[in-house]
């Protein structure tokens, strides 16, 4: 059996001192298989952590403990060649598709820079093939989109192009941050289609980091919930937001606004009591400040993951053991 | 609940806005980025205002405030403010009026604290700022007043910005916003950077605000299902123009636009995976707006008459009012839905 394609083990990233700093990525594990194209998403509020692993993976920032292996190695002990190849197997799609082009360069430019860059070839011929390729698969088509400047596309139109952009590298793993929380609700659809006919024709895997459920829960395989830097529920997508078990995860789901006026809100959600500050050296469950089900051991110990519901996926929390 | 028309004379409009025109200019000509929007604004209502990026929903609201800066330009309209025609207010007349007749929740309201303040010294900034100077005591109990208003504990009166959590932070705004009593405010994405929990708090707060102090409010955002929990009536806008505005109902029940029927179905489900529903269609280029329907080149039963005019907006019923050219009176008058 061939390495994992990303076997993170352990992952904690602080900021400041030690003991006292603040906790952005609290012992963080999972594995992502080879050859097993999946879009796992994880979801949390702002400030929970979710871009901190996005951020680890494109090595914008160093794990405090931990590791990272891309396929079998530490992702921090590449050499340079290596390094090159690891930033042309792992691409990232950012959230905003207005503010990463130059305004002054026609699409085509975007395309150039890539070839050019990392040496894709030196024939014009077949650069304009692979861009082909490239537009087809999300969806666009080329001769209509390259002569154009940003200004002249819908902001659905952009986040293509930029995935697009990222698939001419043939990557096996692409960090969506956010994807779609700047494009119009109206187009959404077609940037979430697009990642998951990637999954399913091209083999790529995801990171898809989102704040919400929802669409987690229309094209996620798999789910992670982060509560302030720490993993609270996970497991299958499907299992996780259809069958919560974990109080944080509960409310969330609890909270979504459904679109029908005639379906309000349930109840009345109580005010956050003060938020404890998560250094490295707290202890105790994280959500218990806000928590309506507390008990006198969420201060004591950090909980363990157990498994819940039919199909036993996992929810830190002493409900469950 | 209003109570209908005929039992009594109609209320006036705490706002009332007729064909607002902000135009930007280009080398390649005028953008009408708020191209002949028509609304009031009832007293104690809050009122949706919906449309993707770039739709005009912030210059519309801009252009309200009259902070528009060149290339914009306020190019023509009608603005009544709590029974004041504003229309013609210069800078300074303006500035008498804004936060204290009408206030607004910046875009990123969260990052719009100084950081080197004190919460309550912001707060107080903003009254004595328009009220002149008060007495200490009095001004602090005002403040604690408002933190009790918005669920704010009196603690954060001495905290910095950094301090709060982004809820927190964004129920300061709202407390800074009626500070001074206004009639009218306006959310600009007040909660789009929360947390669904967050974002219920926070949305819970305003309709707290609006009940006991009947300020009427204008949020503006793109997320269906939080229009569905927290508005009154529904606008959405389409690249600078206003194509429907209904009772929100209404809206839901039966959007009478193909965008407003677009926005909705594109809110995702949370009970069934479904196969999400893709809108075909182009953008325009906002250079070069299509004749006609601003809408028809992403519309999926636009005929030959929506190239040629631009549709009205026009009350279909009672509470509902679209500007397209599916709507067709029949015989006895009524609106009917039929192919173009």
């Amino acid at each position: 059996m061939s390495a994992p394609l990303f076997d993170i083990r352990g992952v904690s990233k602080i900021y400041g001192p030690a003991a006292t700093g603040l906790v952005a990525l609290d012992d963080f594990s999972w594995t992502i298989h080879q050859g097993d194209a999946r879009i796992v998403t994880i979801a949390g509020e702002s400030g929970s952590g979710k871009s901190t692993l996005g951020e680890l993976l494109l090595r914008s920032s160093r794990p405090t403990t931990g590791e990272i292996l891309f396929e079998g190695e530490d992702i921090w002990s590449f050499n340079a060649a290596r390094t090159r190849d690891y930033f042309r197997q792992v691409q990232a799609v950012f959230q905003d598709p207005f503010g990463v082009y130059n305004p002054f360069y026609r699409i085509q430019h975007v395309f150039d820079m890539v070839v050019r860059n990392f040496g894709l070839t030196r024939s014009p011929a077949a650069a304009r093939t692979m861009i082909d390729d490239a537009m087809t698969a999300v969806g666009l088509n080329a001769g209509e989109i390259l002569g154009k400047y940003p200004h002249q596309l819908s902001g659905g139109q952009r986040q293509r192009v930029m995935i697009a952009r990222a698939i001419m590298l043939k990557p096996k793993f692409i960090v969506a941050d956010e994807p779609v929380s700047m494009v119009d609700a109206s187009l959404r659809a077609s940037i979430l289609d697009v990642l998951m006919k990637l999954r399913d024709d091209l083999g790529i895997s995801f990171l898809y980091v989102t704040h919400d459920l929802a669409t987690a829960f229309q094209v996620g395989d798999e789910i992670i919930l982060l509560y302030q830097g720490q993993v609270v529920e996970c497991g299958n997508a499907h299992d996780v937001i259809t069958n919560p078990q974990h109080p944080y995860v509960q409310l969330l789901m609890n909270s979504v606004p459904r679109a029908d006026p005639n379906e309000r809100w349930p109840g009345h959600v109580e005010l956050p009591a003060e938020e404890a500050l998560r250094t490295a050296n707290a202890v105790g469950c994280r959500f218990a400040a806000r928590c309506p089900q507390r008990m006198p051991r969420c201060d004591a110990a950090t909980p363990r993951r157990a498994g819940v519901g039919p199909n036993q996926h996992l929810a830190a929390c002493f409900l469950y053991g | 609940m209003t109570a209908p028309a005929s039992a009594q004379a109609p209320a006036i409009p705490v706002l009332s806005v007729t064909d607002l025109q902000v135009f930007y200019a280009s080398r390649a000509g005028d953008i009408k980025a708020c191209d002949g929007v028509t609304f009031d604004l009832r007293r104690g209502e809050i009122l949706g205002l919906v449309g993707e990026s770039g739709s005009g929903k912030s210059t519309a609201t801009s252009g309200i405030m009259k902070a528009i800066a060149p290339p914009g330009r306020i190019a023509g309209g009608r603005i009544l403010l709590d029974g004041e025609d504003i229309t013609d207010f210069g800078e300074a007349e303006m500035r008498r009026r804004r936060w204290r007749k009408l206030a607004l929740i910046p875009q990123s309201a969260m990052n719009s604290l100084n950081p080197t303040m004190t919460i309550a010294a912001q707060i107080a900034d903003v009254i004595t700022e328009h009220e002149g100077r008060q007495e200490a005591a009095a001004l602090n109990h005002r403040i604690l007043d408002l933190f009790q208003r918005v669920g704010l504990p009196s603690r954060i009166n001495a905290m910095y910005p950094h301090e709060l959590s982004g809820g927190m932070k964004q129920r300061v705004c709202i407390a800074m916003s009626i500070a001074l009593n206004p009639a009218v405010v306006i959310a600009d994405e007040a909660t789009s950077a929360l947390d669904v929990v967050m974002q219920r708090v926070v949305a819970q707060t305003i309709l707290k605000i609006k009940d006991e102090l009947g300020v009427s409010f204008i949020m503006i955002g793109h997320d269906m299902g939080l229009m569905a929990q927290v508005v009154d009536r529904v606008a959405v806008m389409y690249s600078g123009q206003l194509v429907e505005i209904a009772d929100v109902a209404k809206i839901f029940a039966q959007p009478a636009h193909p965008y407003s029927a677009q926005l909705i179905a594109a809110v995702p489900s949370l009970t069934e995976r479904r196969p999400m529903v893709i809108s075909a269609g182009v953008t325009h280029d906002p250079h070069n707006p299509p004749s006609g329907c601003i809408f028809r080149l992403r519309c999926p039963h636009a005929g030959a008459i929506c190239a040629e005019a631009r549709p009205a907006l026009t009350q279909i019923s009672p509470g509902q009012s679209v500007a397209c050219h599916l709507w067709q009176q029949d015989e006895s008058k009524a609106y009917v839905r039929a192919p173009v």
